[in-house]
């Protein structure tokens, strides 16, 4: 028994007089009865090398809150961290939603008891549904990665063809999750970009077009920030070859700019984290996939699709899952790669930000990020030897060069750590060509103070 | 039907509210929000920020989002959550297979804390040091509960956990130079669909062995299954319907000897907790997930975490980073010679890790056996008293115990009664229960799989079991009641096969509007 003698407090049926009363109904004297199946040479005869339990609350909190304060938060400092995972701010609204117990704790309820989780969830498509100007949008995945995965396969499944390009400015982390998934089901290539802009390599694309080419994979913005302006050519000649076109886009981008579906998409994607959803070292990621509302689209999603319905009585409205016989749940194997578990309660978060922010909300915050972001860009590329890498328009990321000013980015964010800055992310490792960059994002959280802290900080360290 | 005296059941009846669609509740000029304007230094230099967008690059039209003020989107969506039973609230035990249990608030509490929300997987090492402890401490701790050699936390569900496991096994034989002789991937069907499912993503055939009279895996068709083309085995112990495959090692032992891999599945391990582990059965790898055995929610699905363990020799394959010690810090550690890469972005489902770190440290090595023990002991008294109703059976216990869940067959009361199995779901709905079914195929006929866990009194499986009794004796009474139900739920049945009808089906609001007319839309009036 845990905590000395006593029962604890998640375990009642500890209660010696309980156990005795339910081993009598079972005409046994012991629970070890009940592991009779499992042979002797099974069995773990040691103990777990596992710390007695602190089954006081009040002493349990009090370890926890001593190893977490071995963090120090972007709250408590002052942080220009993206690539895939953002500082936006959290409604309190959200928060007291996605802490409700009723969502916290349930999982995979009927249409009946758990009607409320099917309407939000349809609630969830449907708003991102705007964004994207889709009219199908999956329950959601685990994240960008998986999804762009899966918007890959669904090319592949499609098309009946086996390659898909993705546009090299893809986050090298993402491009991993992909081979995990995709390979050797499906072959990678990569896509060359600009050097000027990061824009796609139109060239290079129309070169590797032939008919084993199932689509082409884009992000936009894309890793470094930039923002493709070529989508309907790109989509002209992928359409022209019997491709698909995948755009990931950043859903907090659409307030103001071009959903994918305006230039030509057939599959977008991406992640939800930032909508609503804290960071949590990049763990409350939360993927979307939307398409069209085609049958040959909608029946290759693997995930669950919550559609909206009418009941028995009239006035009701009903939810429930659409063409669930593509899952995995229904057909195994036989169904669209697989289907769990993953990161509906993010998705409740999301729509309950997007029903609050609304599309003024929208418009402002986008428009809050863009200023902000580019202020953050005119105040950095004024100081000597430091440049911003691509000449395009970024929505709230960019890539800041220190090349010329005889540091290396270790040393500058090691200097701006000292100051409390979480400087942005060194890119030399992951792309050769991109030593002494680093990869920035502003967005509305940071205020101008923020940013000059920032620009005076370094001004004061490169002199 | 009355309840009857002396009776558990409930007079439940769950919130209805009768609530629109937020899309309804919208009136142009609301605000739920606002977002800070800019300091004008900032617009003075910048102008608009607008301006600048590329030709084509700005959206034709403002999205169509509603414009609803704060206060009535907070109630829309806490209506939407009284319509939802989580099981916080319900003796959630019918969901076998999910591991419902308990969810302390104390490690919502702190996974609400700005030390864990606040934290860019990106910062430098020296400011996440709490994390990184966190990550691996679990890591030592699952290593003891299962006996193997390192975890990776990565994997953000049992089915990715899967497909981990299917990219690590092609690496491995990758590696030796037979990925592509050896396509053959073996789990069984009372193993969970993903076993199949996400093997299946990686290219692999999937042999599938159905169980023997007495329910277990086939060990005969083990055998006839396995050749040079065998890649590995994923399996369930106990399998899903709660029996425990005594012979496992053996299934190990052939499929080694073919040149396999085996990866155990343990969804399924609340029930063995410090009893039995993946060591002394000799699998290479396995996983756990950590919403389910170690107490994080569910969050009506996900997020969650499926930790993935592996022996010493294929923790080579691991995702990257693992998380290591230095004696001095915590470090993320990309030294993992035959990496599969990454199956997910960063890190993995952080939040769900430290509830989890939390539970374990709240039990303890003694709390955790005492949970399995106390798990299987209520799975064990439901068994028999379920199998006590007439009507219900638990096929293929033939004098076997259970473990920790049971998939039991309504097939005696279908045939008696006509009430199958969705019937007594949706009616026990109607006593604020859940109850569901179980995966496809139904190899058991009408099955409903129930699964207790630690965390209910006895109380409380008598008031569930009192819930079956209930319907079953309608059933025989009053059939009518049960197949017209729910009466007392949040909706009435829905008109399932426009879900299913390309031509009615709406996934999105829009999408509903387009196919059906703004006037379908108006459905109170």
């Amino acid at each position: 028994m845990a905590g000395g003698d006593r029962v604890h407090p998640y375990i009642p049926n500890s209660v010696p007089e309980v156990k005795a009363r339910m081993l009598a109904e079972l005409g046994i004297d012991d629970i070890d009865t009940l592991y009779e199946d499992i042979p002797e040479e099974l069995r773990f005869k040691g103990a777990l090398d596992i710390p007695d339990g602190i089954t006081s609350e009040m002493e349990l909190e009090r370890h926890l809150e001593n190893v977490l304060s071995e963090n120090k938060t972007c709250r408590e400092s002052i942080s220009f961290l993206g690539g895939g995972c953002y500082q936006h701010y959290v409604p309190a609204v959200c928060d007291e939603i996605a802490g409700r117990s009723e969502f916290l704790t349930a999982y995979a309820g009927e249409p009946y008891e758990d009607h409320g989780r099917f309407q939000a969830l349809f609630e969830y498509q449907s708003l991102m549904g705007e964004l994207l100007e889709m009219d199908v949008v999956n329950v959601p995945t685990y994240d960008w990665g998986q999804a762009a995965s899966t918007s890959i396969r669904m090319a592949g499944r499609i098309t009946g063809r086996k390659v898909v390009l993705v546009a090299d400015t893809i986050s090298p982390d993402r491009l991993q999750v992909i081979r995990t998934y995709c390979e050797p089901v499906m072959r990678i290539e990569l896509v060359e970009h600009s050097n000027l802009t990061a824009g796609l390599d139109m060239e290079d694309l129309r070169n590797r077009l032939d008919d084993s080419v199932a689509g082409l994979y884009l992000e936009n913005p894309s890793y470094f920030g930039t923002l493709e302006e070529s989508g309907c050519t790109i989509a002209d000649a992928l359409h022209a070859n019997g491709s698909v076109f995948i755009v990931a886009v950043d859903p907090l981008s659409l307030g103001v700019l071009a959903p994918p579906s305006q230039y030509g998409a057939d599959i977008a994607c991406g992640d939800i984290q930032g909508l609503g959803n804290h960071m949590y070292f990049g763990g409350a990621l939360g993927g979307f996939i939307g398409t069209r509302d085609e049958e040959k689209y909608v029946m290759e999603y693997p995930s669950r699709l919550f559609g909206i319905c009418k009941t028995q009585r009239p006035g009701e409205w009903g939810f429930g899952d659409v063409a669930y016989g593509r899952t995995s749940f229904a057909v195994r194997e036989q169904g669209k790669e697989f289907v769990g578990t993953a990161a509906a309660l993010y998705g409740i978060s999301a729509a309950v930000y997007l029903s609050l922010l609304g599309p003024e909300g929208m418009r402002e915050l986008n428009q809050n990020i863009m200023q902000k972001s580019q202020y953050a860009m005119r105040k950095l590329s004024q100081l000597e030897g430091v440049r911003l890498r691509f000449d395009a328009f970024h929505f709230k990321e960019f890539l800041v060069d220190f090349s010329a000013t005889g540091r290396t980015v270790g040393e500058i964010n090691s200097a701006l750590l000292a100051q409390g800055i979480f400087a942005g992310k060194d890119l030399g490792d992951d792309f050769a060509e991109l030593e002494g960059c680093a990869l920035y994002a502003v967005t509305e959280v940071l205020r101008r103070e923020d940013i000059d802290r920032l620009v005076d900080a370094l001004r004061a360290y490169l002199s | 039907m009355e309840i009857q005296p002396g009776s558990r059941l409930r007079n439940f009846h769950q919130a209805k509210w009768d609530e629109e669609v937020i899309f309804e509740l919208s009136t142009p000029g609301q605000r739920g929000l606002h977002i800070p304007e800019v300091e004008t230094e900032i617009s003075d230099l910048v102008g608009d920020g607008l301006s600048s967008i590329p030709a084509g690059m700005r959206r034709a039209t403002a999205p169509g989002l509603p414009e609803v003020g704060q206060m009535r989107v907070l109630k829309h969506y806490l209506r939407l959550s009284q319509q939802n039973l989580g099981a916080d609230l319900n003796v959630d035990i019918g969901q076998g297979t999910c591991t419902m249990k308990y969810n302390p608030k104390i490690n919502e509490k702190i996974a609400a804390s700005s030390k864990a929300q606040d934290i860019h997987p990106h910062q430098d090492e020296s400011t996440v040091q709490g994390a990184l402890r966190v990550m691996y401490e679990l890591d030592l701790f699952l290593r003891e509960i299962s006996g193997l050699d390192r975890f990776s936390l990565q994997p953000s569900s049992g089915s990715q956990a899967i497909l981990t496991m299917a990219a690590i096994m092609h690496e491995y034989h990758q590696v030796r130079g037979q990925a592509d002789s050896r396509d053959e991937l073996i789990t069984t069907i009372f193993s969970h669909p993903s076993d199949a499912a996400a093997a299946a993503v990686k290219g692999y055939r999937i042999i599938t062995l159905y169980p023997d009279e007495q329910g277990m895996p086939d060990v005969e068709a083990l055998k006839a299954a396995v050749s040079n083309r065998t890649a590995g085995l994923f399996i369930t112990n106990p399998e899903d319907i709660g029996i425990f495959n005594p012979r496992i090692a053996e299934f190990t032992r052939i499929v080694h000897e073919a040149g396999g891999i085996c990866g155990y599945d343990q969804a399924n391990a609340n029930g063995i907790l410090g009893i039995t582990r993946a060591r002394e059965a000799d699998f290479d790898l396995c996983f756990f997930n950590l919403h389910k055995t170690f107490g994080a929610p569910h969050g009506c699905g996900g997020p969650a975490a499926g930790a993935l363990g592996a022996t010493r020799e294929l923790a080579e394959y691991l995702p990257v980073p693992v998380v290591s010690y230095d004696g001095s810090k915590y470090f993320l550690d990309y030294d993992v010679p035959h990496t599969i890469g990454k199956v997910r972005s960063f890190y993995g489902a952080f939040p769900v890790m430290l509830k989890s770190y939390a539970w374990i440290l709240s039990m303890g090595a003694e709390g955790l056996k005492e949970a399995a023990r106390i798990a299987v002991l209520n799975n064990n008294y439901l068994l028999k008293k379920i199998t006590e109703i007439a009507g219900a059976t638990s096929p293929y216990t033939g004098g076997k115990r259970r473990i920790e869940q049971v998939r039991y067959s309504w097939e005696e009361l279908y045939n008696e009664t006509g009430i199958d199995t969705h019937d007594v779901t949706r009616r026990m709905a109607d006593f604020g229960f859940h109850l569901w079914q179980s995966h496809h195929p139904f190899v058991v006929p009408q099955p409903f799989t129930i699964e207790p866990t630690e965390s209910y009194s006895k109380e409380e499986l008598d008031e569930y079991l009192d819930g079956l009794r209930h319907v079953v004796e309608e059933a025989r009474t009053e059939p009518q009641t049960v197949k017209s139900a729910p009466h007392n739920s949040v909706v009435h049945r829905i008109a399932e096969s426009s879900l299913d009808d390309p031509e009615k089906w709406a996934v999105t609001w829009r999408a509903f509007l387009k196919k059906h007319g703004k006037a379908a839309a108006k459905i109170r009036s």
